[in-house]
């Protein structure tokens, strides 16, 4: 099982109290009704999906409940990373 | 026709004492759920008699009231007197949130020299006295129900979960608890 770090728990605890929840750092379009379909489904529907470095945003869901994001490797399957939500993607280089 | 209802408690009758390991539902008491700002904090403390703990995993006892820190805005507020929780925090104006949980939730005391193997058996967390020590507590799983644990002491912890799920956490601590001793 993996441990994982989280940043409002300020410790590792195990994967089993965790959810993932999808790519991080998407920005809501400011002016939503507006937008076209095309931009709507870019922003709803598509997610990059790399391979190697990825961020996303998990859940502590069976902890302190608290969303938070963390970079991921998704070859190695490492948490590079964890850090609280709001805060600014940090510049890393994936393992893979 | 039955005149009254009598309440059952969903644990009633069950217990288990075996060769370092001990089983029993807590007594009733009054809980809370409470969501808090930090603002607010100093206000409600007052109110509810002990300090609301602010550090993760840490909790505040006076007495028979317990306040545990389940996450950076939230408390699991458990009075073992029964005392009207809703109506002491009705009384604050500092803004929060306090739902009642009395009848959500039940407690199991699980103590005994295997304590933690016990616990362990379907709950993944670092429970050695050093990463989990006396009067920690913290929202976890206990196989497939997620349970509170809340550690009164080196041997002992107060088990919480919702009481729809008591059968499973009991049924899956009893069997834990009749594995063979290391
Ligand atoms: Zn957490």
């Amino acid at each position: 099982m993996l441990l994982i770090h989280c940043p409002y728990c300020e410790e590792e605890r195990p994967e089993a109290e965790f959810r993932h929840a999808g790519e991080a750092h998407i920005a809501r379009p400011q002016n939503i009704a507006e937008i076209s379909d095309e931009e709507f489904e870019r922003y709803f529907f598509i997610r990059s999906n790399p391979k190697g470095l990825v961020f996303e945003r998990w859940r502590h869901i069976h902890g302190c409940a608290r969303f938070f994001n963390a970079a991921r490797d998704t070859v190695s399957d490492r948490f590079l990373k964890t850090y609280k939500a709001g805060e600014p993607k940090p510049a890393l280089d994936g393992e893979g | 026709m039955a005149e009254t209802a009598r309440r059952t408690f969903a644990l009633e009758g069950r217990s288990y004492d075996g060769d370092g390991i001990s089983l029993a539902p807590a007594g009733p008491a009054s809980r809370i759920s409470l969501r808090a700002p930090a603002e607010s904090l100093a206000a409600l403390s007052e109110a509810l008699g002990l300090d609301l703990p602010v550090r993760p995993k840490a909790s505040a006892r006076k007495n028979a009231r317990a306040a545990l820190w389940l996450g950076p805005d939230e408390w699991l507020v458990i009075d073992e007197g029964g005392a009207d929780l809703m109506a002491i925090c009705a009384r604050v104006a500092a803004l929060h949130s306090a739902v009642d949980i009395s009848h959500r939730n039940l407690a199991i005391l699980v103590s005994g020299r295997r304590v933690e193997d016990v616990l362990n058996a379907a709950c993944p967390q670092d429970l050695s006295v050093a990463r989990f020590p006396v009067g920690a507590a913290s929202r976890t799983v206990f196989g497939k129900a997620e349970i509170v644990l809340w550690r009164i002491g080196e041997d002992a912890f107060h088990v919480e979960c919702w009481r729809s799920f008591a059968d499973y956490v009991f049924g899956l601590l009893d069997a834990a608890g009749r594995e063979a001793v290391r």
